[in-house]
Order: structure tokens, then C-alpha cells, then sequence
């Protein structure tokens, strides 16, 4: 038994490109002051939806227009609910799970066990694909290489426009914001928007390129691992890139453990980037500095907008 | 005759239970410094926040050039030209100056190009700010800075300024007087929104006076005494603090040497603080804040740990002790920030009195003495005629006056040894800070040693026997305050004692 490190990157890299999709859309959301615990719920729906899309004889691109398109109405009832009537976004973040499993579990019994007719293969890029432990990083879906250009593209996107300064501000404090003349709920509504859009991404990327076929909850509590990936990364998204190959890489090893047959039960192995969830938050939670300095001010907190 | 810039007629506004403003008639011309005078609650900052769209009036005409408008956000008084420099800052905790001054202006130039502006801005009005600092890492002092440049930037026509100078020094309260006649004589309108008497009288060409909600007169503030006005704002006579014969004890509270690390990255470092203050005295330490004060503050509180014989409790070495502990050996602190560090504003009077008089009886077996907790903030509000719905009024709806008479009351009832104040009256109507102010000289009179942090250097001048300045983490020597004048005292301020030789007086 070898380990060679190469296709265990590749598989790392597999298993971190939803997570940082799904903690992406996420950490838009959160930094405009939403807190969307609902990931979960709309991974499941944008993934059905882009399952029921490939299987009724849509292209992929109509497929993942689809997943993302539920993902954002899933973000929509939270922003209606959250927003406009100010609920409280914890307890509607859950129900927004907790209706997203049901929905797809109930609208997908049909579909169990199908494969699906078209699904997203890499597109390596030569030369550099073969490259030894990088390489794999260059040998990515179309889903997969655009998670890496939205890191970039958030990050630009936060720190260096204007429209991203006006989220922030609305984030920090939508009371001030609004004194400024932002209009704090439409920042908001789109950010939400955008969280629900990438959520479906993400669920789309389990369905139609990693598992390629449909299973109930096949996102198996990843939307609450790219939750904590928030936190983690202290809401950067550079940080989100590199907590979502750690945990791929946690992943990747778990996987591996159970090829090479150690003695320890496989579903002890496969609890092991949940293990690390919880390791990870709690050794971030013990810096309460960097905590407050990077939180959005006002995350979580309902915000009466007008008069 | 051309109208005036800004005409208000018969402005109402009322709330839930009370009337706030009940026709409020005011006119500003292009080009002067117009006072608004009146005591916290008397409806300034209501009227402030109708001026600027924040508030919408019940009734009455604003008139902008002599044309009727309605001005129905803020972003509407924006484009009229009217700017405001808030006594609550209107910051992002968690950005950049720069950052934050793009969000107001929204423009479109790049944060790059606002820099070097915000800068040139900045050292014309002699308001030094760094563009790429995080707020959260500000000062007040510097935060005002921050609000007061971001209004410049915008060119103003009408410019309102609530309760400006209350952290600048003295020469930079010139410094900013300067700058104020300067715009005023290009032509911009100035709102003064002031309780400092002496400095309205040096500024303003006009002031109006507002007592609970009415207008009750116009002046001419360089015509009148201040006694005088002060009277007009609180509706009798004005309230003089009376000083005490002064019975000196023994050292109640000494720091020796005390050095501090700063506060973060851009914190002042305190270095070799020394100074003593004997029971019956009450010591001043002015200077501007974000000089090392709140690291002084933590220090003396026990929020931060020191060598244990750097902080002195009569002769127990408290430096290692942490806050309760200190309580316990008869320390009382007023701290700085009323909301949030003096009292929790979401919870009741009761509450927050249980937060540190709990020594007095309010906990018994472990379990809170509801009943006593009750009464022992029911006699914090009697005795400094706090002005709240009762004890179990949340903090947050009090004004800043009276939940500082609040805070005050409830560490004085605790009998303390040693008391320190931070920032006493900042924020605080005039009624209420002659009733501090008094309160702490009696109490002084009464055997306590007082420690006064403060950069109102009139209020340093008034109650304290000694003065003594800190500036970029060091204290100045000491200086009884007969002996000592505001210049002397303001240049130390600018820390010009640092490398300077003192010439013993």
C-alpha cells in the first residue's frame, strides 16, 4: 500500500469544488447580513432540479441554468420571509432545509437509481494536467474551473467595487447604510439570490458530475460543511478556498483509508470531515478577536427598511 | 431682500407619548454660523433629523431658497447641498476611512483618487487622517475627524454639525473655528448644535434656543453672557458647581510605572505612567482621546493586567487583580461608552445596576434579590432625578444625560474608595453635567479619591484640584489647576512636553 499523492489531490480537489461553490454564494449572502442556514435545502433542490432537467432530454448548460435557477427560488422564500417580513432567519434557514429535503426527496422517488443521460467530464488542459500534484487542479469540469474564477471574482467583487462596498456597508450596519441612500433590502435580495444560485451549482455539481446519478440527499450534509466553511474562513474567500481543499483533502483520505482496508469502520472514516467541521470551528472560535474584526456587524439581525 | 437659505415654519413632530418638536420656526442665511441651543430632549437632534430627511415632520413648511420642499431621505438633503456631521458617528466599524467616505459620496472615483483627496482635504482643515485605516481601530476623536472630512468632501451648502468640538483640543478647536468662519465666508450655511456656552458665544452670529420643543428665543450669543443663555436653554437659573474645602487623606489610589501594551495594532502604548491621588482630591487627566486613554482605563479596571505593584489600592497591590476583585476592595468606574460598556442598552435599569452593585446586598445565597435590586436602582433614579419610566426602563431608551446620571449614581451609591471617571459628561445636557460635576466634588469632599479622564478641559478646570496631561501614551507632569491655564495645558495636549524640557513652575 503506496499513497500516491497525486490522485489523492485529484480526489481532495473533487470533493472541495461544491463546497466552495455552495460556501462562495454563502459568504455573499452572509457578508450583506444574512445568515442562510437553508443551504442544505437548496443544494437538494437546485441538484433535483438539473437531474430532472438532463433527464427530460436538456442540454447542460439548460441543466445547470435549471439547478441554479431552484437553488434562487429556494433563496427567494428566505429573502420573502427574512427580508420583507423580517422572520428570524435561523429558524427560517432550517425550515428551508428541512423543505428542501422533503421536496426533493418526495418529487425525486421517481428518479432514484437513474443515471443521467449527459454529465460534466473534465477538460483537461494539457501540458499542464500531468504536471505531478498540481496537476489536477488543471484537469477540472467546466463547473469545477469556474469555482476557481469565482474566487477570484468575490474577492474582486467585495473588496474592489462598488457594488461590493455597498454590500459590505449593508452587512456592517443596514441602519447607516440606508441613511447613506443604499437601498438596503434590494442589496440584500440580490445577495440572497446570489447564494441560492450558487447553492443550486453546487447541488447540480453532485448530481450531474460527481454522482451522475440520483440518490436521496445525495449532498449528504455538505451545505452544513460549507456553513462552518464560512466561519472557518473567517468570511474571505480566499481562506474559502483553502478550508474547502482541506476538508476535500479530509474527505480524499477518508476515501482512501477505505480502499486500502485499514481496520476501522468505514462510517467512522466517512464522519471525518465532520470531525474536522467541528475541530476546525472550534479551534477558530477560540481567536474571539479575529471572530469580531471579520463578522459581519450585523449578521443575523432583521433590518426594517422604510417607513 | 434675498430669502434665506433654509426657512422652517411651525415644525411639529410627535412620537408614541411625546411631543418633540411643537413648532419650531427657524431661518439660516448662506454664510453664517447659526447656534441651536437647548438642553438633551429639547428637540434638537428631532429638528436636526427633519433638516436632513432622517425624520419626517408631522406638519409645518420647509422652505430651501425660498421654494417649499419636502426633503424625503437623506440622499434628498444630500443633493440640496445640506451635510451633517452626526454626535453619533455614522461609521462602518469594520471598513476603511476611505471606504467609508466612498459610501457617502457615491461617486464613481476610485478609492485611490478619494485617498489622495480625503488627505489634502484633511490637512487643509488640519484634521489628520490616515484614508487606509480600519475605523474600528479609530478613536472618537478620530472617528469625528472622519465624519467632519467626509462632509467637507461633499462641498456643503448647508452644513450641520451636532455637537462637534466635545474631543478636539483646544487649539484644535481653533483650528476647526478656523475652518468653519472660512466655509461660512465662501457662503455655506453653518448649523451649530451646541451646549458649550462660551464657545457658541466665540463662534456663532446667531443662535436660537429650543426648550421642549419650542422655540423660546433668538439671540445674539456674542451679545449675551453665557449665564444668561443658559438660562434661556434650561428655563431658570443656571446651576454653578460649588467647590468644597478640601480635606486631603492618604493615598488611595497610586499607579507607578505602569506600562500597558496597546490596545492592538493601532493602539498607544502606555510607558512609565505614575501618579497618585489621596482620598478628598479629585485628579484630572486630560488629553485627547485615542492618546492611551482607553488602555489607562482597562488598566486602572483591571480589564487588562499589569505588575502587580503598578496599581495601587491604598496599600494592596491590585496590578494582577482582575475587575471584580478590584470592585471588591472599593473601586468604582464610570467608564467611557455609556451604551454597551457602562450598561447593557437592551437590558432594565434593574439589571444593569445588578451588573456591578451586586456587592450591595443584590445577591444573596447565590440567587438575585429581585425586590432589592428593584429598590436599589429606584433610589439611583430618585436621587439624581433620572428621568426614566421606572426601573424596569430598558437602558437604550434613556437620553445619553440621564443614563449617565444613572451609571454615575449607581457606582457612587456603592461606597467607593476610589472613583474613576471616564469621559464624564460627554454627550450630557447642561443640567445634568452641573449635577455630575457637582456630585463628584462632593464626593470628593466626602473622603473618595477621584480620578477624572477627560478631554473637556473646561470640565478638568472646574472639578479637579490637580491636573496632569497624557499624549501618546505618556503623562505629562502634574500642575494644580490655579497654577496652570487652557494654553499651557492644550499645548500639552499636542504633546509638546514629551521631548521638550519642563520648566518646573
Amino acid at each position: 500500500m503506496t499513497l500516491s499523492v497525486t490522485p489523492l489531490v485529484a480526489s481532495a480537489i473533487a470533493a472541495a469544488i461544491p463546497l466552495l461553490i455552495a460556501a462562495l454564494g454563502e459568504l455573499v449572502t452572509e457578508r450583506a447580513g444574512l445568515l442562510n442556514l437553508g443551504l442544505e435545502g437548496m443544494m437538494l433542490m437546485g441538484a433535483l432540479a438539473a437531474f430532472v432537467a438532463i433527464t427530460h432530454g436538456a442540454s447542460l448548460p439548460w441543466a445547470l441554468l435549471a439547478g441554479m435557477l431552484a437553488g434562487a427560488a429556494g433563496a427567494l422564500v428566505f429573502g420573502f420571509l427574512t427580508i420583507t417580513l423580517q422572520a428570524s432567519q435561523v429558524a427560517t434557514g432550517l425550515s428551508l432545509t428541512i423543505l428542501g429535503a422533503g421536496i426533493s426527496s418526495f418529487l425525486g422517488r421517481d428518479y432514484v437509481g437513474y443515471r443521467a443521460p449527459a454529465t460534466f467530464e473534465t477538460l483537461p488542459i494539457p501540458g499542464l494536467a500531468d504536471l505531478p500534484v498540481v496537476g489536477p487542479l488543471f484537469d477540472l469540469n467546466v463547473l469545477g474551473y469556474a469555482a476557481l474564477l469565482a474566487v477570484v471574482g468575490v474577492w474582486y467583487f467585495l473588496q474592489r467595487s462598488r457594488l461590493g462596498l455597498h454590500l459590505r456597508s449593508v452587512g456592517e450596519s443596514p441602519a447607516v447604510a440606508r441613511s447613506l441612500g443604499l437601498r438596503v433590502n434590494r442589496i440584500r435580495y440580490g445577495a440572497v439570490l446570489f447564494g441560492g444560485a450558487m447553492a443550486g451549482m453546487a447541488g447540480t455539481y453532485y448530481a450531474l458530475a460527481q454522482l451522475k446519478m440520483w440518490q436521496e440527499g445525495l449532498t449528504s450534509g455538505n451545505g452544513w460543511i460549507a456553513l462552518a466553511l464560512v466561519v472557518f474562513a473567517t468570511w474571505r474567500p480566499g481562506r474559502v478556498a483553502i478550508g474547502a481543499l482541506l476538508f476535500g483533502g479530509v474527505t480524499a483520505l477518508g476515501l482512501w483509508l477505505q480502499t486500502v482496508g485499514v481496520g476501522v469502520s468505514t462510517f467512522a472514516l466517512a464522519s471525518l470531515p465532520y470531525l474536522a467541521t467541528i475541530v476546525v470551528l472550534v479551534s477558530i472560535s477560540a481567536d474571539q478577536q479575529a471572530l469580531r474584526r471579520h463578522a459581519p456587524a450585523a449578521l443575523g439581525k432583521p433590518f426594517f427598511d422604510g417607513d | 431682500m434675498t430669502p434665506p437659505l433654509l426657512r422652517l415654519a411651525g415644525i411639529t413632530k410627535s412620537y408614541a407619548t411625546v411631543q418633540a418638536l411643537a413648532g419650531v420656526d427657524l431661518d439660516v442665511r448662506a454664510g453664517e454660523i447659526h447656534a441651536v441651543l437647548g438642553e438633551n430632549g429639547a428637540g434638537k437632534s428631532t429638528l436636526m433629523k427633519s433638516i436632513f430627511g432622517a425624520v419626517q415632520p408631522d406638519g409645518g413648511v420647509i422652505e430651501w431658497e425660498g421654494r417649499p420642499i419636502t426633503i424625503a431621505s437623506p440622499v434628498a438633503a444630500r443633493s440640496c447641498g445640506i451635510a451633517m456631521v452626526f454626535q453619533h458617528f455614522a461609521l462602518f466599524e469594520s471598513m476603511t476611512v476611505v471606504e467609508n467616505v466612498a459610501l457617502a459620496l457615491g461617486e464613481r472615483s476610485s478609492l485611490s483618487v478619494l485617498a489622495s483627496r480625503l488627505t489634502e482635504v484633511s490637512s487643509r482643515y488640519g484634521l489628520a487622517i490616515n484614508p487606509g485605516q480600519s475605523v474600528h481601530r479609530l478613536s472618537v476623536g478620530e472617528r469625528q475627524r472622519v465624519e467632519i472630512v467626509r462632509c467637507l468632501l461633499q462641498s456643503p451648502r448647508l452644513l450641520i454639525m451636532d455637537e462637534p468640538t466635545s474631543v478636539l483640543t483646544p487649539q484644535a478647536i481653533d483650528q476647526l473655528f478656523e475652518t468653519l468662519r472660512r466655509l461660512a465666508a465662501e457662503g455655506t450655511a453653518i448649523l451649530y448644535v451646541s451646549h458649550k456656552l462660551d464657545e457658541i458665544r466665540r463662534l456663532c452670529d446667531r443662535a436660537t434656543i429650543i426648550r421642549q420643543g419650542r422655540v423660546v428665543g433668538t439671540a445674539d450669543p456674542r451679545q449675551e453672557t453665557a449665564s444668561r443663555l443658559a438660562e434661556l436653554m434650561i428655563g431658570h437659573s443656571f446651576p454653578q458647581t460649588e467647590r468644597r474645602a478640601k480635606r486631603e487623606g492618604a493615598i488611595a489610589l497610586e499607579v507607578a510605572g505602569l506600562d500597558v501594551p496597546a490596545d492592538g495594532p493601532f493602539g498607544t502604548a502606555l510607558r512609565d505612567i505614575s501618579f497618585r491621588v489621596r482620598a478628598g482630591e479629585v485628579l484630572g487627566i486630560a488629553g485627547i482621546s485615542g492618546n492611551g486613554q482607553s488602555e489607562l482605563l482597562a488598566a486602572l479596571l483591571g480589564s487588562t493586567a499589569s505588575a502587580a505593584h503598578s496599581v495601587m489600592l491604598g496599600d494592596r497591590p491590585v496590578g494582577a487583580l482582575g475587575a471584580a476583585a478590584r470592585r471588591g476592595l472599593g473601586l468604582a468606574l464610570v467608564p467611557e461608552e455609556r451604551l454597551g460598556v457602562g450598561a447593557v442598552p437592551e437590558m432594565s435599569l434593574a439589571q444593569n445596576a445588578l451588573l456591578t452593585a451586586y456587592g450591595q446586598g443584590l445577591v444573596q445565597r447565590g440567587v438575585v434579590a429581585m425586590k432589592r435590586t428593584w429598590a436599589y436602582a429606584e433610589r439611583c433614579i430618585a436621587d439624581y432625578s433620572v428621568r426614566a419610566s421606572g426601573a424596569g426602563a430598558p437602558a437604550a431608551s434613556l437620553s445619553g444625560g440621564n443614563l449617565q446620571k444613572f451609571i454615575v449614581a449607581r457606582e457612587i451609591a456603592q461606597g467607593p474608595r476610589v472613583l474613576v471617571l471616564a469621559q464624564p459628561t460627554w454627550g450630557v445636557d447642561v443640567a445634568a453635567t452641573a449635577f455630575i460635576r457637582q456630585r463628584v466634588i462632593d464626593l470628593a469632599a466626602n473622603g473618595v479619591a477621584v480620578l477624572v479622564i477627560s478631554d473637556d478641559l473646561a470640565e478638568i478646570l472646574e472639578i479637579c484640584d490637580r491636573v496632569a496631561v497624557l499624549a501618546s501614551g505618556r503623562l505629562s507632569p502634574e500642575r494644580d489647576v490655579h497654577a496652570t491655564h487652557a494654553a499651557e495645558i492644550g499645548r500639552w495636549m499636542a504633546g509638546v512636553f514629551i521631548d521638550a524640557e519642563v520648566v518646573a513652575a
